[in-house]
């Protein structure tokens, strides 16, 4: 048990000092433009069919769930508004982050955990390459791009996915569904919860960055290095998202923090 | 008035070991260890896996920092340069991986031109007849589009080679050139380093364990056991030895039973 803590304590200790490495390098030259765009792509375009997908299948079950709750007060009108609501403020950032977690956390452990066995990191630092810059900060900085992106595009998805579900039953048109939506709904309550979903790329990017460029063990410690990615990104994600959501909160009620 | 005698070239010293330990999770894996290269010659490491031999390489690439003792390349102590002047020490440094350590996501060609895009201002039709004669020099020309999952283990190690030579190195660091190898593309390996020694002076440090492969390429061979320098030389000055490790080392490796101390 002791052994075990001490060896969590050890790794966060380890994962710490990575993070605050590569804040310190992000601001650092060579700033490997072309590299970050290509993992702009990489990370967030290939992500879009997932995200699309996500968003679409929750905005339907979302309205069918606001949908029976709000029939028993006969308040079917505010169904747009509270489903608007739930995908900005919460539901479409939190999924956004589990989904890229899930799928670029395990691709960027996977990677960078078989180059790292197989000595494609020493080869890049044989040719006279910071290796730390050109794959863990373009692929922190490419998620914290992309995650705000991704996650608008998700609300989005949502939002017509509710459209689609509501349309079927009520017949309400595009037009006076979004209007509804966006009724309820400030310019702050958007982008406060968007803009923290690059403290969500921040932590998918350097964990898995992490965990893959300090694989060990083979093909064995690749999987492993994946696995762990997705886990401990998800984790903290979660847990960060509490911290963030009561920041939120106190901010726009003018609360002092 | 009468010419003077001619100078005699002072040989120059490319690489120095001097005292260098080196451990991992306690296990000492180099324990004061110390030679050199001269500048235009290869020096052939050998010895039994686990041995410390690619620690040697990647102690000289400075991709690993040695526990004590002191590494010069060129007269530069590797310890005391900062990450930029690392960086300039190692373009002048080609790297050989044992497994070739090629980037799988790039085709053979843009392995090979990568170094030339970081390092280099050449423009793209220059970037792409340089790497043509690289890949001519390794007889690799006609496969510039092939991804590295598709080439044999000895086109990869070609492929490697003509990667690590891309910027031009004055210093060439290899890594069991002959590892996986049958003993012709073994051979073939052999003679491109020997013809690069020969044609371009580059100095060469060559880790493997195959003896007839250091007594080929090898001007100098150092033979490491358990951390420690046993021997360094001449073949002919090895195979003088009585050491029994060197002893052993160079009979086993001809074809006779290995026994004893290996």
């Amino acid at each position: 048990m002791t052994a075990a803590f001490r060896r969590l304590c050890s790794e966060a200790g380890l994962l710490s000092v990575f993070a605050s490495r590569t804040v310190r390098a992000v601001l650092r030259r060579p700033f490997e433009l072309r590299e970050i765009v290509h993992q702009i792509v990489e990370i967030g375009w290939r992500s879009l069919p997932l995200v699309v997908m996500a968003g679409l299948a929750t905005g339907v079950v979302l309205s069918m769930h606001t949908r029976a709750t709000m029939e028993r007060f006969g308040a079917e009108a505010m169904i747009p508004t509270a489903l608007a609501i739930a995908l900005l403020s919460e539901t479409g950032p939190l999924i956004t982050g589990l989904l890229v977690a899930g799928r670029v956390g395990a691709g960027i452990g996977a990677e960078l955990g078989g180059m790292r066995v197989t000595e494609q990191i020493d080869a890049l630092e044989s040719l006279a390459v910071d290796s730390f810059h050109y794959l863990a900060v373009t692929r922190v900085v490419a998620c914290m791009i992309a995650m705000p992106i991704l996650t608008t595009v998700m609300n989005f998805s949502g939002l017509i996915g509710g459209y689609l579900a509501e349309t079927v039953i009520s017949g309400v048109s595009l037009r006076v569904y979004l209007g509804q939506a966006f009724q309820g709904i400030a310019f702050a309550d958007y982008i406060l919860p968007t803009v923290k979903t690059t403290v969500f790329g921040f932590i998918i990017g350097t964990v898995s960055s992490y965990l893959g460029y300090t694989a060990t063990g083979g093909s064995e410690g690749v999987g492993r290095a994946s696995t762990r990615s997705v886990v401990v990104s998800s984790m903290l994600l979660i847990v960060v998202n509490v911290v963030l959501v009561r920041i939120i909160q106190m901010w726009l009620r003018g609360q002092s923090l | 008035m009468a010419p003077g005698p001619v100078p005699m070239s002072v040989p120059v010293q490319a690489i120095r070991f001097e005292s260098v330990s080196k451990s991992f999770d306690g296990r000492r894996v180099l324990d004061n260890v110390s030679f050199d290269v001269l500048q235009g010659t290869a020096c052939c490491v050998m010895g039994r896996s686990g041995t410390g031999k690619s620690v040697t390489l990647k102690l000289l690439m400075g991709l690993l920092k040695p526990d004590s003792g002191r590494i010069y390349v060129n007269d530069t102590e590797l310890a005391a340069l900062d990450s930029r002047e690392l960086v300039d020490i190692r373009k002048t440094m080609g790297f050989l991986f044992q497994y070739s350590a090629l980037f799988d996501s790039l085709s053979v060609a843009e392995n090979i031109a990568f170094p030339l895009r970081r390092h280099t201002r050449l423009t793209e039709g220059e970037i792409q007849a340089s790497v043509r004669e690289r890949l001519a020099e390794v007889g690799l020309e006609n496969e510039l589009e092939k991804m590295p999952l598709d080439l044999s283990g000895g086109m990869r190690k070609r492929v490697g080679l003509a990667r690590a030579l891309a910027l031009k190195p004055s210093i060439l660091l290899v890594d069991e050139p002959s590892s996986g190898l049958d003993p012709i593309t073994t051979l073939e390996i052999d003679n491109l380093l020997m013809n690069l020694k020969e044609a371009n002076q580059t100095t060469m440090v060559v880790v493997t364990h195959n003896v007839p492969s250091a007594r080929r390429i090898g001007d100098k061979l150092v033979v490491l056991h358990e951390g420690h320098i046993v021997m360094q030389g001449k073949a002919e000055e090895l195979d003088r030895s009585k050491n029994e490790v060197v002893r052993q080392f160079m009979e086993s490796t001809e074809g006779r039973q290995t026994h004893g101390v290996l």
